[in-house]
């Protein structure tokens, strides 16, 4: 197979739009999962929480728009077809993010007696986001069925991920925190880890019976053994991480970050899988990532800025993260 | 109705909602960027104080900077999918560099800058705050460039009915978008001069007389006084650039009907567009050519050149209008202020109460203007390029509706409950005066690790 440009940057930019896609779901998995937990926390909790959280989620959502940028500027057909198509669940979802991003902040200037209305609302926006994302994904899974099985199956999918995101916020609180507040994110974990298999199993076993070609994708020799590391592995890893559970925290506060990277492996192993079924496909069946890329000149010129841009983004998101890093302590401006 | 005028009406109040906050923070990053260096220079802690105040109201309006505008980077997709269809191959590399260059530079240094006090040196705070100024200025300027070229595209060519980049450097620098950067970032300048001192006016009126809120308030009423006519000239070359390249948007402006010369200043009339003309006219003879075409008898273009191919006449008239008496109105304001503060070192009551109302000047000048210039662009959504009917998507009309009536009430919502937290915050300063602990204020600037570490 001979190189040429207009062949590779579809391909280029699929990759990096997976990559954007994979980074904000573990991301900003963390902090809608430390949304969605604010239901099970007391107060005093909810504002280490937060604390935990605050200097991140900023740049988390922005991963977000990068992903969804991509998409507009990459792949402007498919922008238009998957977004008119999930039209009133990207409004839920933008409503969600909306009202957490705000309640965030809200909630840290109101006066006290107004705090528990913003805590309400920082959770009831952590959640509608992620079921609306849930859901999205589930409908999408199916080729953008909006049909009575298809909404049924992209409900489920968005209470799995809902739990999933919760999963991901635990295992962060269980990094950034200590004392009871661990304790209870271990328990926290567990649960929402259960769910989280259950989601996972459930996206993976429709993918292939949803779709003829997706099903041929998969169940081929010798595709098959290549391909069976994605699944086994994962199992190996939500049964480690679930023994695990009985066992944090270790004394010293080993491993407190370990959690956290499992579920960030399996969530990677999961994003694989999904992209290796509907490659070449960005619209599942109806348009190919070269039917719907941008010209190429204009590809290019994007790439040019991406390639310089992006290993700084990543170099200064590093740096961020190591400057909050260690345990979570009160926020303060001053 | 049809889903033509409800995703225009959509996009409308998500992107003016969107708009007061960019507007807010362009120059507010700035303005921090001048009190934490004025705190470092003299190590006067009043300095520092009113960083921390507003600093706060940075946040909050970056916040809500931030969940508008992701729901911007949707509506495109949602509501107007033949935009990037037709003027993807430009629209969409302008918009990766804004997501590339300022969104994650802002977006990740934003926590340094807000939290990092007490975690980072002195130094690199500082660097945070220039990173997250540079950064909204950098999206600014991205955001500036395509909005331009949709009114004024150059740099491109049509092939196979899609438009593709022939030159990038005539697309960035098309001929309207130094005027529009120009004459934004003053905007933005001038919007949060106000804020700060209509929120300070409010600190004075209810007797704090602390350093911070003299140092927060001076800063507001002479920038403010010093960018006002810089705006006004601004504002007059960004006009003279539009007659040039989109004369029937300056037609609808002016409400003139008929191309011809001693073409009168409409000062106030009600447009018919019906019976194409002003009812109720009053009006300054030879008024719009002399300023136009900096002669009586110079010819200024009319409605009538343009006929089904020009914007409608009254919201842009009247858009033109609170935008240039809003301006006027801030140029006596901030005068006036600036002279009782430098000449008698306090405010006259009357002006302080009429201060506060104006903290928002800037804002309603911001949208009038905006108004005029995207409504001055209709019928096209990229002039001359695609019309804004050709580019709406097949999503139902009742969809939109709906949509459109929650995203209001929830914008109303959070207008109430921001301008509820700018006044509590505000009220809350005042309180403290220069009370209030600062703790991780030394004499030096301390870099501290964080427990755990």
């Amino acid at each position: 197979m001979s190189f040429d440009w207009p062949t590779a940057l579809p391909l280029i930019f699929a990759g990096l739009m997976g990559l954007a896609i994979l980074i904000y779901v573990i991301l900003d998995g963390f902090d809608l999962g430390i949304g969605i937990l604010f239901a099970a926390a007391e107060d005093a909790e909810q504002d280490t929480m937060i604390a935990a959280i605050g200097p991140f989620w900023d740049a988390n959502e922005t991963w977000l728009v990068l992903a969804v940028g991509l998409l507009l500027v990459a792949f402007p057909l498919a922008h238009g077809v998957i977004l008119t198509a999930l039209y009133i669940p990207v409004f839920v979802l933008l409503v969600g993010l909306i009202l957490r991003g705000v309640a965030f902040d809200f909630r840290a200037k109101v006066p006290t007696e107004r705090k528990h209305r913003w805590n309400r609302i920082f959770f009831l926006g952590s959640i509608i986001a992620s079921l609306a994302q849930g859901y999205m994904l589930g409908v999408y899974v199916l080729g953008l069925d909006v049909g009575f099985g298809g909404m049924a199956f992209g409900v489920l999918v968005a209470f799995c991920l809902a739990a999933a995101y919760a999963a991901m916020g635990a295992a962060w609180v269980i990094y950034k925190t200590e004392g009871e507040l661990q304790k209870k994110a271990v328990r926290w974990l567990r649960t929402a880890l259960v769910l989280t298999a259950l989601g996972m199993a459930a996206v993976s076993l429709a993918t292939p019976f949803a779709s003829p070609r997706i099903f041929d994708k998969w169940f081929v020799w010798p595709q098959m053994l290549y391909l069976s590391p994605l699944p086994i592995l994962s199992a190996l890893l939500f049964g480690w991480l679930w023994r695990q559970t009985f066992h944090l925290p270790k004394p010293g506060d080993r491993h407190s970050l370990t959690p956290f990277l499992t579920l960030a492996a399996i969530f990677a192993l999961g994003f694989a899988g999904l992209a290796w079924s509907f490659y070449p496909f960005v619209v599942p069946n109806k348009l190919t990532i070269w039917q719907a890329a941008s010209a190429t000149e204009s590809l290019a010129i994007i790439l040019a800025g991406t390639v310089v841009v992006l290993p700084v983004i990543i170099f200064y998101s590093f740096y961020a993260y190591r400057v909050f890093g260690g345990k979570a302590t009160d926020l303060t401006y001053d | 109705m049809d889903p033509l005028i409800l995703s225009r009406m959509q996009f409308g109040a998500n992107i003016s909602f969107h708009i007061l906050f960019p507007t807010i923070t362009i120059a507010l990053g700035w303005v921090l960027l001048f009190f934490k260096l004025r705190y470092n220079a003299t190590g006067d802690s009043a300095w520092i104080r009113a960083y921390f105040t507003w600093v706060k109201v940075f946040a909050l309006s970056f916040a809500m900077g931030v969940v508008t505008g992701v729901t911007m980077s949707f509506q495109f997709g949602t509501n107007w999918p033949g935009y990037m269809e037709k003027v993807g191959n430009i629209a969409g590399p302008l918009l990766a560099y804004e997501i590339l260059t300022a969104f994650f530079l802002e977006a990740a240094f934003l926590g340094i800058m807000l939290f990092g006090f007490r975690r980072v040196s002195n130094r690199i705070h500082t660097l945070a705050t220039v990173l997250v100024a540079g950064g909204t200025t950098v999206s600014a300027f991205w955001i500036i460039a395509l909005n331009s070229w949709m009114q004024t595209p150059a740099g491109f060519e049509i092939r196979d009915g899609v438009a593709h980049a022939v030159d990038w450097w005539a697309i960035v620098f098309n001929p309207s978008m130094p005027y529009r950067l120009v004459h934004m970032l003053l905007a933005s300048g001038l919007t949060v001069s106000f804020l700060i001192a209509g929120l300070s006016a409010l600190r004075y009126l209810t007797g704090d007389r602390s350093e911070s809120m003299w140092k927060a308030l001076r800063t507001g009423v002479f920038t403010a006084a010093i960018l006002i006519p810089i705006q006004i000239f601004a504002g007059d070359q960004h006009g003279l650039n539009t007659l040039e390249h989109q004369p029937q948007k300056i037609a609808a402006m002016e409400a003139n009907w008929n191309t011809g010369p001693n073409v009168p200043l409409v000062l106030f009339a009600l447009p018919d567009e019906a019976a194409k003309e002003n009812r109720f006219e009053i009006a300054i003879p030879d008024g719009a050519s002399l300023v136009l075409r900096h002669s009586t008898s110079g010819v200024v273009p009319g409605l009538n050149d343009y006929p089904g191919n020009h914007p409608p006449v009254f919201p842009v008239f009247w858009g033109f209008r609170i935008m240039v008496g809003t301006g006027i109105l801030m140029l006596i304001v901030s005068w006036s202020a600036a002279y009782f503060l430098k000449r008698r070192h306090s405010l006259p009551k009357p002006l302080a109460l009429l201060m506060v109302p104006m903290a928002l000047s800037g804002w309603l000048a911001t949208l009038a203007g905006w108004y005029t210039t995207e409504i001055g662009r209709q019928p096209w959504l990229v002039t001359g390029v695609l019309k804004t009917a050709d580019a709406v998507g097949p999503v139902a009309g009742s969809h939109v509706a709906l949509t459109l009536a929650i995203y209001l009430i929830l914008y109303v919502l959070l207008l109430i409950a921001y301008l509820g937290v700018l006044v509590h915050l505000a009220l809350k300063a005042a309180k403290d005066g220069d009370s209030s602990p600062l703790p991780g204020v030394m004499k030096t600037a301390m870099s501290q690790p964080a427990a755990g570490e």
